[in-house]
Parts: structure tokens; sequence; C-alpha cells
């Protein structure tokens, strides 16, 4: 238990070195309604390789805590107000636009939720792809650029690539744009590659390849992936590591095997139970009553005490700080060594 | 172009963080009609509204009460006098007078009443006929869609100003024939744009579980399509009102339009030109107002279209 | 075995491809459903699953009459639905009801909630305003909402909320069918729960029947009686659910189920039987249309295969199973 660092995690030992650090990360959005604290206060680090899942349902701030990673918070509304995001060894919220430019695509990168949003439809798949790699490369010449885009259709299993470049986005299938769209995002080898529910969009066979072709590329690069999703089975099928957000924060993070067997928080437990399962015959599923809070105003207690079966005053009156179950799991609840699990 | 700075899909957070006007018990937080109003868009242009409202529709309504002098005949002894400002001026004139001695300020006045008139009746008519023709085109589609949509395209590549010159010519001019040959020409725009939006309301699921409730097709037109395309016809209204002045101005400048002596902004500015070196307050103020006008309509239309976008009262989901 | 309310026979739709402006001439068909036929039993839920573009939408609409269908016929209750005009017409929109996914979408955002829950009992039927209200507050009250919220906007809604209030309407004028187009598939994963319990529990309550489009193997487990695995346009395999998920026979079906994501990172996907992507529509593979990613493609496959009953009530339209084949 460290009481001292509330907001922190309790970190594990990285296998290798973390290439992304985030320490206190904090980004509001300013409203009309007031000010949205959509991530307020998330801090977690990353070593080469592995895989980070962040679950949270909408309005968590799992994509505004995405977004912030690469600094597209939408403008003017959207500000990183404090905390620290290392990459390789430099806070990327010192960067100027111009050097944050460079950054991504060739240290962090991302995919967006919806490959129908992140092409253009007037332009070519291999217009599109030439203007990536320019950005990196702004002396390459058509040639050089065209091979390089053929790779990265090859790199991510696109058949009869150098067809596939002359095709417009609208002449192929949704799982084909979005492996495009990783093409784009892995063209450069980036450390790290944030994917924002990356197969949501996707049907239930593409989804399988799609994750997958995921895992091959971090194989074959050593790529670290955040994966940001609202849907435990994508955890399951990818994470190495597991954090689950609720109301701008984490609230309990761990090694996945962990989460599943051993959820410490009340909320990673009722999202679990509350999800039907493809392999087992359920009667009745939990359910969780209530809204969460609006992020404009939050309660200075645990933020899912009104929700929480097991709430007691304290998680009224106290923000819960970590609690440390084994060195690389923890959980902010007050009541994390007492709650049952599996629920009576 | 650029690949990587792609408009980020942010609408998951800010929104949802926007729709959870709940209390802890789920309870809607509700607020008073002012503070959505003023909270909803803080920069109302307030210099368009006045503009418009002192420009326009104050004088039109109560032109008789301002002013007393003739905007028909005018006092030939005073012909030609200069704004109050400049030497000769007189503050009986305020903005100087015609080569006829007429008022200019008077005319701008009542030629505030003709433009209100003329725009206030064109697009009534417009309105109501092409929307009607919109939505029974866009949501009934087939034959009567095939119809309409060619009757529109037909009527949009119609030269306006060439077709008001040949029936001026034919049956002279009159206010009758310049209401009538504006009409003609703007339904077609409301009718297009109506079209479109049924179109896509026709296809959302509310109207789908509509039909599966039971209800007719025309209760659904008007209970589930047409408050849905409302928006749109008050934002189309607004910015045609502007076109439909300009387009007065300029056919009552080239003669096709409002007849002399009535005090039309379009002949007032035609009948400065002869003079627009030596006395340019003939044609110089009616230009104004029609610039001011015309301008503020549209500024005001485009803030009004951002006030109204659904998005903004019944957020998007993620 | 449960009576029989709906009955669907060899169903089709085939939308004409044109080419040129104003109509042009028909280049061909896409063949979005093509020969269904189910049966829904009374109080029991069907669910109809598979992946965008295999017909399981507009196999719904059909249903709903909201499309007019090709070939085949809609039963409910032995009436031909898409014959029906004047007085039975009504009884049929009284009799069947449906949800649609996107709560964000299916409420009209300028009518206020008791409004849109009342919306299929005004339509049919002449009540008192009084009688209309102090319904529509009962069904509010049925789908766990407050009669005061009917004088809401749905914009003031969250989507769990609206999806209760989609529901109440459809439940107003007490409907034997239900149809639930992919009802909880944009909602959260704690709001799913809470949709899909109510679900159940009004239809012990009820006796309504459910017909579920889904394409979530999960919800289907969760809510249905019997299950038909819906590919390019035709039913491959339909029983109960038990047999569905317990012994799936056709090779796509199998597929789902490998391709669907695990339940706990032990159970990850080991291998991926079906590959690549559903063919195009507009020029879909002859035979069996399942045959271009079939991990178990014969030369056979090139011929249509017929429905075998492969257990009682178990039928799959699979050349694997064919008798001179097995």
């Amino acid at each position: 238990m460290s009481l001292d660092q509330p907001m922190g995690t309790v970190n594990d030992v990285p296998r290798t070195a973390p290439v992304l650090e985030v320490q206190d990360l904090r980004t509001y959005l300013y409203t009309r309604w007031g000010t949205t604290k959509a991530v307020d206060g998330v801090s977690f680090s990353l070593g080469s390789g592995e895989t980070l899942g962040i679950v949270g349902e909408s309005g968590s701030g799992k994509s505004m805590l995405a977004l912030s990673l690469v600094r597209l918070t939408p403008e003017p509304a959207g500000k990183i107000v404090g905390g620290r995001v290392m990459l390789n060894g430099r806070n990327v919220l010192d960067l100027t636009d111009r050097q944050m430019r460079e950054v991504r695509g060739k240290e962090i990168s991302m995919i967006l939720q919806d490959p129908q949003q992140s092409l253009n439809p007037v332009f070519s798949v291999g217009d599109q792809l030439a203007e990536a790699i320019r950005v990196h490369d702004r002396d390459l010449d058509d040639k050089l650029i065209h091979e390089r885009s053929v790779d990265a259709l090859k790199s991510v299993h696109v058949p009869a690539p150098e067809r596939r470049l002359k095709n417009f986005p609208h002449q192929m299938s949704g799982g084909m744009k979005q492996r495009i769209v990783g093409a784009m995002a892995m063209a450069y080898q980036p450390q790290v590659l944030v994917a924002d529910e990356p197969t949501t969009a996707l049907d239930v066979t593409i989804q399988a390849q799609y994750l997958r072709l995921l895992k091959d590329l971090q194989e074959r690069t050593g790529v670290a992936i955040i994966v940001i999703t609202h849907d435990f089975g994508v955890i399951a099928e990818t994470c190495d590591r597991v954090a689950v957000m609720y109301a701008g924060r984490f609230v309990e993070e761990g090694p996945v095997e962990q989460i599943f067997d051993h959820p410490r928080h009340p909320y990673t437990r009722a999202l679990l139970e509350s999800r039907p399962k493809v392999d087992l015959k359920s009667t009745r599923l939990q359910s969780i009553d209530g809204q969460p809070p609006s992020l404009i105003d939050l309660p200075i207690g645990c933020r899912f005490a009104a929700r929480c079966a097991y709430a007691i005053e304290r998680c009224l009156a106290e923000y819960p700080p970590w609690f440390e179950i084994t060195e690389a799991h923890a959980a902010a609840c007050w009541r994390s060594e007492e709650v049952p699990w599996p629920s009576p | 172009m650029s690949v990587r700075n792609q408009p980020a899909r942010f609408e998951s957070d800010t929104d949802e963080a926007l729709e959870l006007n709940f209390d802890i018990q789920g309870h809607p937080v509700r607020r008073p009609w002012w503070k959505v109003w003023s909270k909803r868009n803080n920069r109302v242009p307030w210099v368009s509204i006045f503009v418009v409202l002192f420009v326009l529709v104050l004088p039109a309504l109560l032109a008789d009460v301002i002013t007393t002098h003739d905007p028909l005949r005018g006092v030939l002894a005073d012909r030609l006098t200069p704004p109050f400002w400049m030497e000769g001026g007189t503050t009986t004139y305020p903005l100087g007078t015609d080569k006829q001695g007429r008022d200019i300020l008077t005319r701008l006045i009542y030629g505030a009443r003709i433009s209100l008139t003329v725009s206030t009746i064109t697009i009534l008519i417009g309105a109501v006929v092409g929307s009607t023709l919109g939505l029974l085109a866009g949501y009934f589609g087939g034959w009567v869609d095939r119809f309409v949509s060619w009757l529109i395209d037909t009527f949009l590549s119609l030269p306006h100003v060439l077709l008001a010159l040949v029936i001026v010519a034919a049956i002279g001019p009159s206010f009758v024939t310049i209401v009538a040959i504006i009409a003609v020409t703007i339904w077609a725009s409301f009718a297009r744009q109506v079209r479109g939006e049924t179109l896509s309301v026709r296809e959302t699921e509310y109207v789908a579980r509509a039909h599966v409730a039971g209800t007719t097709s025309w209760r659904i037109l008007l209970r589930h399509v047409l408050p849905n395309v409302a928006n749109t016809l008050i934002v189309l209204a607004t910015l045609q009102v502007g076109v439909v002045i300009l387009e007065e101005s300029s056919l009552s400048f080239i003669g096709a339009g409002i007849p002399r002596p009535n005090p039309s902004w379009g002949v007032m500015v035609a009948d400065g030109r002869d003079q627009i070196l030596i006395s340019w307050w003939i044609s110089f103020f009616p230009g104004l107002c029609i610039l001011l006008v015309v301008l503020s309509l549209n500024l005001l239309g485009d803030w009004l279209r951002d006030f109204l976008d659904p998005k903004m009262r019944q957020r998007g989901r993620s | 075995m449960a009576e029989p309310l709906m009955v669907v026979e060899s169903l089709s739709k085939h939308y004409p491809v044109s080419e040129g402006q104003y109509g042009g001439r028909t280049v061909g068909y896409v063949k979005a459903v093509d020969g269904v036929s189910f049966t829904i039993e009374k109080g029991r839920t069907l669910a109809l699953v598979g992946e965008s573009g295999c017909g399981k939408t507009t196999t719904a609409r059909l249903v709903l009459r909201l499309r007019t269908p090709t070939g085949g016929t809609v039963k409910l209750e032995e009436r031909d639905v898409h014959q029906l005009s004047g007085a039975d017409l009504k009884w049929f929109r009284t009799s069947v009801q449906a949800v649609f996914q996107d709560p964000w979408a299916s409420l009209s955002p300028r009518m206020r909630v008791r409004d849109i829950v009342a919306e299929p009992l005004v339509a049919n039927h002449r009540v008192s305003k009084d009688e209309v209200r102090e319904r529509v507050g009962v069904t509010l009250e049925k789908v766990g909402m407050q009669r005061w919220q009917g004088d809401l906007y749905p914009h003031e809604f969250s989507g769990g909320q609206r999806q209760r209030v989609a529901l109440a309407s459809a439940l107003i004028t007490e409907p034997r069918l239900l149809v639930l187009d992919e009802p909880v598939s944009a909602l959260d994963v704690s709001v799913q729960a809470q949709v899909m319990n109510l679900l159940k529990d009004l239809q012990a309550e009820l006796g309504t029947a459910f017909l579920l489009i889904s394409h979530d193997l999960a919800t289907v487990r969760y809510v249905a009686d019997h299950v038909a695995v819906m590919y390019m346009g035709s039913i491959v395999e339909s029983g109960s659910v038990d047999q569905i998920f317990e012994t799936p026979r056709h090779p796509y079906t199998r597929g789902l189920f490998d391709a669907a994501l695990p339940t706990h990172p032990r159970n990850r996907t080991e291998k991926l039987e079906i590959k690549g992507e559903m063919p195009s529509p507009l020029n879909p593979p002859t035979g069996c249309r399942f045959r271009t990613r079939c991990p178990q493609v014969m030369s056979i496959c090139e011929t249509v295969p017929e429905t075998i009953e492969v257990a009682q009530g178990h039928r799959v339209a699979c050349h694997l199973f064919t008798p001179e084949w097995s």
C-alpha cells in the first residue's frame, strides 16, 4: 500500500526499459457546460514488445487519453494541462509542433476506430501512403516511394499490393481499409502503436484476422502496442497487461491473467460479470445500475462509489489510493481485500 | 492532405462528457432556456441582427411614422442637396436629395418596405411550393422524384435576368411581374435542399420505427420528416432574403423590376448613375443599404445554421 | 414443441443493379436474401446471426413489411403478411413491433418521449387521451422507467434509457412478435446487460416472441432459444441454441466460433479456419457461397448444397452432410 502516490501506479519492473512512460497525465476539455476532466491523472509505463490494454466504457476518457499520447487532442477545447509523456526519454509534451510531426509515425503511431474516417476518399491509397512516407523522407524519389509503399502493404498481408495502390478507399472492404491504415501507421516502424478500438467497425471473422495481424507485426518489429477498447474479448486476445479506466482515471492495473482471474476493483468485476459468454450458457447477467458521474462535476470520493454494491462511507469521503495486490497488480479501492470473488 | 494529422475522432469523449447531464441518480439536469440559449452559442451576431432590424425591418414597418416627406414627389427647388454634413446640406434632408428634389432617406425607408414585401412574398411562395415538391420527391421517390428533379434542374439552369427581360418586354414591369419572376427562380433551391434532407431523413431508423408502428405516410411526412427539415428551411429562407433583395435590386437597376417612380433601392442606384461623380450620395446610400442588409443576412443565416444544428441539441453518439 | 407464430418460407429479396441516370437499364441482381425459411414459435426467441452483408437486416425489414419481397411468403398466424390491407394491416401493425440498433437514431429528436411511446397505439386505435396517458405510464414503468420521464425529449436520456424508451414504444400495443435488430450493440458493456436482462424478463412476463438480429454470438447465446446462421443471403445452419453452440456442423458456423474473441486470456484463438473476406454480392460464387473461404472445400461444392436435417430440428446446408458423401 502506498499512500504517498495516490495518482500514480505501482509499476512493475518492465521486461525491458520502458519506451513510453506516462506520469500523472491530465487532459481537460473546456466545453460550454464546464471543464470536463477527461483524463485526470493517469500514469503507466510500457516496455517494447509489450501490449497494454486500456479498457473502459464510453465517456471514461480512454479515447482522449489515446489522443493525448500523440498530441492530437481536439483544438481548441482539449488541452493537456499536466503530466509528462516520456517517449524514449524525452517529454513529448515539450516538443514543438514541427518536432511532434517528426515523432508521430517514426516513434509513435496511431490507428483509429473507423477506417472510413482515417482515409481520404478523394485520393488513391498509393497517394495517401506516399504522403505518409514523404512526411519523414522529403527527398525520396517516386520509385523509392513506390517500393516503400509496396513493402508497407506487404507487411500487412494485402494481396496484390501493386494493384491496390491504385485503388480508392471506396473500392475496398472495411477490413482491407483497416489494413491500409495499419500499413500507414507502421510504415516507419514506430516503437509505440496506439490502437483506439481498432476492430469495432469490423466483422467477427475479419476482427480476428486483424488482431492476428497486429500480433504478427509486433513479433516482427517489437513495437509496443496500446490497445484501447471497451471489449474484454479484445483484451483477452491480445494484451499482456490491462488497465481499467473509469471516469478519467485508472482504477485497476495488472497482468491480463490476474485481472481475469482475480479482479480486485468492484468495477472490473462488474464489467467482467456483465458480459455474456460464448462458451457458457449463463442464466443471469450482472448489471451495473446507474450512470457514470459527469466528468464536469466529479465526486470527491471514489468515482464508482455511487454505483458500487460494496461502497462504505469512506468511499464517498476519500479518494482511494493504490493498493498493491502483487508486485504488478494494483487496484484503487478501499475494500479491494474484502470484496468476495467470484461474487456470491 | 495530411495523412497523419487526420481529424481525430474525438466526439466520443467530448460529446459523451457533454451528454452526461445527469445527477448521480440518473435524473437529467434541466437548464432554463435562456441558459441553454446563451451557452449554446455565445457569439450571437448582434451587429447583423441590429442592421437587419434598423435598416430593413423597422423602416419598412414604420415608414409613415418615421418620415413626413413624400417618397414619390420632390421639391424641385431643393434638387441635388448634399447630405447635411456637407457644404450646402441641411438637416431637413439628412442624406440629401436626388435630381427631382426627393429626400434620399425617405426613399430609402420606403425602399426597405419594397424590399421586405418582395422578399417576404417570394420566399413564402418559394418555400411553400419548393418544400412541398421537395418533400414529396424525396419521400415517395420513383417517377415523382424523377419529374421534380428534372423540374429543379431545368429551373436552376434558366438564365434569370434574360427571362426577366423577356417577360418585362412582353407585359411591362410591375410589382406582380417581379414577384412572379423571383418566386419562379427561388423555389428550385428550396426544393433541392428539402429533397436532399428528406432523402436522408427517410432512411433514418425513427422513420422505419414509425412505419412499423403503423403510422400513415402523410402523418410520417408531417410529424417526422417536416420537423426535422424545418431547421434547414429556416436557414435557407434567411439566406434567401439576401438573394432576393439582391435580385430585385439588380432587376430594378436594369429597369426590369419595380417600375419608377417607386423607390426600390435598385432603382435609386440606377437613378444616381449619371451623377455619380458630382452627386455621389444618390447612388451611394441605397448601395450601402443593399450591401449592409445582404451581408448581415448572410452572416445571420450562417449563425442560424450552427445554432439550429441538431447536433448542438441532440448530441451525436460516439 | 411450441406453436408456430410466424412461418417464413423461401423468402427472397433481389435488388436490381442498374447503370445510368434516371433509372437506366438493369445489369444484374444482388440477392440480399435468397430463399430463407424459418419458423418463430410463440413466446420463444429465434436469432438470425451473421456478419454484415449476410442479409439478416434485410430479412428483418421484410418480416416487418418495410420492404416487399421478390419471392416467398411471411405468414403471421397463417395470414400472408404482404397481402394484408385495411383492418388486417392494423392487426399486423399492432401484432409485430420492432426495436432498432441505434437508440440515437431510432427516436425522433423532435418528439416527446410520451408521444414516441404512444405512437403505435395512436396510429392503430381510437383511444381517449386519458387512456393513452395511462397506457404510456404503465408501459414506461414496465421497462423500468418513471412516468414523469415521458415529458422529456430523447436527447435528455442516456443510450440505455433511450433503448428502454424504444422498447416501451414497441410494447405498448402488446405485440406477439418483437423484432430486435441488434438491440444492444450500440450500448456500453454494463448497460448491455441491463437491457438483455430486461428483454428476458419481459419475455417471461408477457410471452412475446422475439426475432433477434445479431452479429454477436455471446448475446445470441444468452437471449435466444433457436439460432439460424446466415451467410450471403441464405441460412447455412439452424437449430436450437444448444445444438448450434455445442455441436456446430457447418464449416462457417465453426469458423465463426473460432473467430469469436475469447472470454479469458487462456483461451486465445489458436487457429483461424476462415480466411479472406466475403466475396462481392454482385458476383457471388456459384454453388455453395461459402466455398471460396471454406477450409473443407470439395469439388462438389460447385453445386448448391441441399439442407439436411442432421438431428431433430438441426439443419445444415453443406455437402459434408449429404448422405452420399458423409
